[in-house]
């Protein structure tokens, strides 16, 4: 087993309440209590964060880059869906 | 001794004891077992670092003669120091540094609790900031205990002996005396013989999930507290004290 | 930090570099030239990868190797407030490092083959932490000069097309902001001090102040890979346009100490508004680069017996988590 890696983990922190948890870095781990840790240890040494999530990186689904196009392209030309597409008559307030 | 001696020795007492550990796990720097365990180890280190300072802080100005942080840490001969002998021990490898942190945080955290909670306020808030930190330590080291304990073969064999030798060492931190005893009356402080079947209960519980055995109870060591050091401990202030002791008087 | 100009041999010359279609790597570039970032998943050149894999790999092992001649001060610092400061920076290093690999492993490749790479010698890192730490000034030195010409190197990276590189070198330059800071700090407080302190501050920048130009790499018209790395955007730069900023910043730097740069050749051209100065020893650099340093192999054997001390514990970790997943399992 020497010479072999730990698993990979991704690190999510909440870097205060209100907000959400965003990615901010990996780590290695032997397993999930010391992926907290190691989570904890590198990335909120300066008091970055107020709840860790970590994660198998291997137990993320992601979609294929290959596929951005049929992915995303599809949503853009739904120009109805934002607010300024809309024509309001001038003097119209509150809407 | 007055009550007041005795509360300054306390302090100074707490502050080698942080100093010390923080030297030894400050030498294994850049020598960790991975990357993610270098920053936690630096991250113990400077937690002790930082409590250390306080209490120097504090012992300066009960004590009233302009004695700084840097006065303490540098400018006393070893015999000066009162930390417990478990601290000062060389790191030996992973599994010894685990295991004598274990065992002082066991001890020091359950000290801490009691401390928060005592009748000098400055120190009690002093403690209350320490406990969160060795409060993660102990969970830090319990939970690599019980890797190593019941990881592999070579490692479960490896940690065994790590206690065994150091065992010796723990009986200290648990015989009191007049410093002890007076700021137990005096301030609240800890109740050294409850303190030690807590913590005697509470490392069993980690120990016996780790599949280890405690050792027996037999000789112990003595003599931290009054400034009766071992062998390792001279080289140890020697080193750290070097620059101060070198170029005398100087601001760096 | 110290990404240095190591390109000049490449990674992996055995290897035939694959051929890539003439129309994806079309496409690639014009994605690179509008500014777009690049992603792990996103395709890319071979070459591409491979010089990537290359860089943030040295610069991941420089980090690494860079805590060593710190931390050979970090037992004898002569205040606890400097002791602590120093245990920060030295431990950002480890950070850094663990920020700079996990960048790298996005590209195929694992801290494993990384970390073997670096102990056989194939790898390189960064030639200025094959000096050593004589005093403490050198813990001044080494903030002020090679912290610095780190950010010089690093601000830029920022910007790179390559989208975790760029992440993790954000993160990077965000902590060490205070790295220069605490070096420069030393060096005044030594110059404000004895006689003796000072002589110490000189020395220190005597020792130092040549290795940190050597940082930037080998002189543009001998840096191979230069032009391919701007076209990418890896590089922003080149490695002399790069030493200059750092000379022009420094040297006012110096002299507002009262330190004198060791350089008989160095002038301010009145007209460009930059320092002049003199040749740098470049066979040193090689050499130096080559294995032959004052402290390559030390460095080295460090990094060996760590990596060798550990093997027990990480395989006694992992035996732990498998024994427990097969229980939990059953």
């Amino acid at each position: 087993m020497t010479g072999k890696d730990w698993p990979l983990y991704e690190v999510f922190i909440r870097t205060k309440s209100g907000l959400s948890h965003r990615h901010a870095g990996s780590v290695h781990a032997a397993d999930d209590e010391m992926a907290l840790n190691h989570a904890r240890d590198v990335y909120t040494r300066r008091n970055e964060g107020v709840s860790i999530w970590v994660v198998r990186s291997s137990n993320i689904v992601a979609s294929d880059p290959a596929e951005t196009d049929a992915f995303f392209e599809p949503a853009k030309d739904k120009i109805y869906r934002h607010p300024t597409f809309y024509e309001i008559p001038d003097g119209v307030e509150n809407i | 001794m007055t009550n007041k001696e005795a509360l300054l020795k306390y302090v100074l007492r707490l502050g080698d004891n942080a100093l010390v550990l923080a030297q030894r796990l400050i030498e294994l720097v850049a020598h960790g077992p991975e990357l993610e365990e270098e920053l936690a180890n630096a991250n113990f280190a400077l937690d002790y670092l930082g409590q250390a300072r306080m209490y120097y802080s504090y012992a300066g100005e009960l004590e009233g003669n302009g004695r700084t942080e840097d006065d303490f840490a540098f400018l006393r001969p070893e015999r000066e120091f009162c930390n417990v002998q478990l601290v000062e021990l060389p790191n030996g490898h992973f599994g010894d540094v685990i295991v004598r942190s274990f065992l002082f945080d066991a001890f020091y955290l359950l000290q801490l609790e009691s401390v928060e909670q005592c009748g000098d306020q400055r120190l009690a808030e002093i403690a209350a900031r320490a406990v969160r930190e060795i409060r993660y330590h102990q969970r830090y080291q319990s939970q690599w205990l019980i890797r190593l304990g019941d990881g592999t073969e070579e490692s479960h064999r490896r940690i065994q002996t790590s206690i065994d030798d150091v065992w010796r060492y723990t009986g200290e931190m648990f015989a009191g005396d007049e410093v002890d005893v007076k700021f137990h009356a005096h301030y609240g402080g800890p109740d050294l013989d409850q303190l030690q079947t807590k913590w005697r209960a509470e490392i069993e519980a980690i120990v016996n999930v780790a599949t280890i055995r405690l050792p027996v109870d037999a000789w112990m060591a003595e003599g931290g507290k009054k400034g009766i050091h071992t062998e390792h401990f001279g080289s140890l202030i020697a080193e750290m004290q070097t620059m101060q002791r070198s170029y005398a008087g100087l601001s760096w | 930090m110290y990404t240095q100009g190591l390109d000049q041999k490449s990674n992996r010359s055995d290897v035939p570099p694959q051929q890539d279609d003439a129309a994806a790597v079309a496409a690639f570039q014009a994605r690179v030239d509008a500014e777009e970032k690049i992603e792990a998943k996103d395709w890319m050149p071979d070459a591409y990868r491979r010089t990537l894999v290359r860089q943030i790999s040295q610069h991941a092992h420089s980090e690494i190797i860079g805590m060593q001649p710190e931390a050979n001060w970090l037992t004898r610092a002569p205040t606890l407030r400097r002791k602590s400061i120093l245990l920060a920076k030295v431990q950002d290093e480890a950070g850094h490092g663990l920020y700079l690999y996990s960048a790298a492993e996005t590209l195929g490749v694992t801290r494993d083959e990384m970390v073997t790479d670096l102990l056989s010698g194939k790898a390189k890192y960064s030639s200025i932490f094959n000096y050593p730490t004589l005093t403490w000034a050198d813990i001044g030195a080494i903030g002020w000069l090679v912290d610095g010409a780190a950010i010089m190197n690093q601000i830029p990276l920022c910007r790179c097309s390559y989208g975790p590189y760029a992440r993790a070198m954000v993160r990077v330059c965000k902590e060490e902001s205070f790295h220069q800071r605490q070096g420069y700090e030393i060096m005044v407080e030594l110059c404000r001090g004895s006689s003796e302190q000072k002589e110490m501050a000189q020395d220190a920048l005597n020792r130092w102040w040549w290795p940190s130009l050597m940082m930037f790499g080998p002189s543009d018209q001998h840096s191979r890979h230069s032009a391919q790395s701007m076209a990418w955007k890896i590089k922003r730069f080149t490695n002399d346009e790069l030493r200059q900023k750092f000379v022009d910043v420094t040297v006012p730097q110096a002299e507002f100490i009262g330190l004198k740069v060791p350089d008989a050749d160095l002038s301010l051209d009145a007209e460009t508004g930059h320092y002049r100065f003199g040749e740098i020893d470049w066979q040193e650099f090689m050499d130096v680069l080559a294995g032959n340093g004052p402290c390559n192999q030390l460095r080295m054997q460090t990094r060996r017996q760590a990596q060798d001390n550990g093997g027990w514990v990480r395989d006694a970790a992992q035996a732990y988590a498998d024994k427990h997943a097969t229980r939990v399992a059953a």
